[in-house]
């Protein structure tokens, strides 16, 4: 399954509910141009949703580092919600998991933006 | 169809449900379908070999960069080079190689994605997923071409006098 990405706002947080796999030719393009496209329009504040994110391979961690990395660069911050067990296992391997604000509820990850 | 050829050595039944009856290797064109082919092959192998749901993800997961790996570094996409997939259940261990048509691969030369001046990099974290999946991963040269063995042990390996019960 491909990657959908939908998108809110809730109190000055965007936040992209993705849903599917971040792998090489099935997601990591449109998550890397859903976050530029956000950092372009100057939103600071992006949080991602993974809890529908069943498998992300090395492809997708470096799309998400790469979001982390340019969002910082802009004065943004992008901060992961949710992680999925398998997800969770692969960021904890490569060690990602120490480089990412990680939250299990919302209304904290809303919160820490403030 | 992205599969050229497929072969299944002493297979009377489909290998990939009955594992333990044969080895199956079959080559494949230099694309993302033939990605997902082998992805989807390893799935229903290591289902088949009684793998449980966490076990199945990173040996699929491995399977899964190598093949990216051969696809996309070995073989740069080149329709002109195949990859190389076999799966054998030895009934003490699952044994998955794949191989590339590329210019090689020597692993000492990769960086290590966990240092610090790494941990930020986009890319490079394949192979030491592969390695960090699974209980062995192999390199061999082909000239040209590398091959990855991936094995994953069924049964824990003895230690030395482990069997010297009182």
């Amino acid at each position: 399954m491909a990657l959908s990405i939908a998108t809110r706002q809730l109190d000055g947080v965007t936040i992209l509910d993705l849903s599917g796999r971040i792998t090489l030719g099935e997601g990591s393009v449109q998550l890397r141009d859903a976050v530029r496209d956000l950092i372009s329009k100057g939103v600071k504040h992006i949080l991602l949703g993974l809890g529908d994110v069943n498998y992300i391979d090395s492809s997708g961690l470096g799309e998400l580092v790469s979001a982390f990395t340019t969002a910082k660069n802009q004065g943004a911050d992008v901060k992961l919600l949710n992680l999925t067990k398998k997800v969770k296992d692969v960021l904890q391997v490569t060690k990602l998991y120490t480089v990412f604000d990680i939250f299990d509820d919302e209304a904290s990850a809303i919160a820490s933006f403030k | 169809m992205a599969v050229v050829a497929w072969r299944a050595d002493r297979a009377e039944t489909d290998p990939l449900t009955e594992p333990q009856k044969g080895r199956l290797s079959f080559k494949l064109a230099s694309t993302m379908d033939s990605v997902a082919e082998v992805e989807a092959a390893a799935e229903k192998f290591t289902q088949a070999a009684g793998l449980d749901e966490d076990e199945s993800f990173r040996v699929v997961m491995a399977v899964r960069e190598a093949a990216v790996n051969a696809v996309l570094h070995g073989n740069g996409y080149d329709p002109n080079k195949q990859v190389s997939a076999s799966f054998e259940n030895t009934g003490k261990s699952l044994v998955i190689t794949i191989a590339d048509q590329g210019e090689g691969l020597d692993p000492a030369t990769l960086p290590d994605p966990l240092a610090p001046e790494n941990l930020l990099r986009g890319t490079g974290r394949g192979i030491f997923l592969i390695r960090s999946f699974l209980d062995e991963v192999h390199f061999r040269q082909l000239h040209p071409g590398t091959e990855l063995t991936l094995i994953k042990h069924l049964q824990p390996v003895a230690s030395e006098g482990a069997e010297q019960t009182q």
